[in-house]
């Protein structure tokens, strides 16, 4: 399992191909790679604020249940901070396992709690101010799937 | 105890930590008594509805007792992802 938390960029297909190589008992890796999205045609930077302390440990606890819950074989998450403009990946996720159905689920299941539980906060810069991104209800309804 | 803000309740508060001297119960009775000191606490804490709240960067809730912890942290609904 490997969860980094970074400010820097990441290569999303480097960090892939680098992800689970020379397994040869798996038969299935899926991505998801979050990217910063400019919903109004005005965004100029996406600030994202997160708690240093916990972070790591929080993505670390909810890998953790993925890998247990659908038996991987391996999981990556590579989380961003600090100020990032539109078009640049935010985050990625990535799971292995020995079926697809197994690293699709844990794949979801993972984004769908990095969204609510993983001490990140985001805040939209235009050129009108800056106002943090409320959370969504429908994100912390998306739990209650799992 | 340490006490540490983010994001917009952070902002408000304006402070992104503090040292607290307390005797509070509970992470309620801390905020009734953040809240007594000043208005931009009373502000950040007026719907604690809309705040999270971690004890010992564990994610906890607002009955949960105060004692033992060494640092306590609140903040609106994570928008990670």
């Amino acid at each position: 399992m490997t969860v980094r938390v970074q400010a820097e960029p990441f290569d999303a297909g480097a960090e892939l191909n680098a992800f689970a190589q020379g397994r040869t008992d798996i038969g299935a890796v899926v991505s998801f790679t979050g990217v910063v999205r400019d919903t109004q045609g005005d965004l100029q930077e996406m600030l994202i604020e997160h708690y240093p302390g916990m972070t790591t440990r929080a993505i670390a606890t909810i890998a953790d249940e993925a890998v247990a819950r659908w038996a991987l074989a391996d999981v990556l998450v590579i989380h961003r901070y600090g100020p990032l403009k539109p078009g640049e990946p935010i985050m990625m996720v990535a799971t292995a396992s020995a079926h697809r159905a197994a690293a699709f689920e844990a794949a979801d299941f993972l984004m769908d709690y990095l969204k609510s539980r993983a001490p990140f906060w985001k805040k939209e810069v235009t050129a009108q101010g800056a106002s943090w991104v409320d959370a969504k209800d429908a994100d912390e309804d998306a739990l209650r799937r799992w | 105890m340490n006490v540490v803000y983010f994001a917009w309740v952070r902002e408000r508060i304006g402070l992104p930590q503090e040292t607290v001297e307390t005797g509070a119960a509970t992470v309620k009775d801390l905020i009734a008594e953040l809240s007594a000191r000043e208005e931009r606490y009373a502000a950040a804490f007026a719907d604690i509805s809309a705040l999270r709240v971690a004890l010992d960067q564990e994610l906890s809730d607002f009955d949960a007792p105060l004692d033992g912890v060494r640092e306590v942290a609140f903040f609106p609904p994570m928008t990670g992802g």
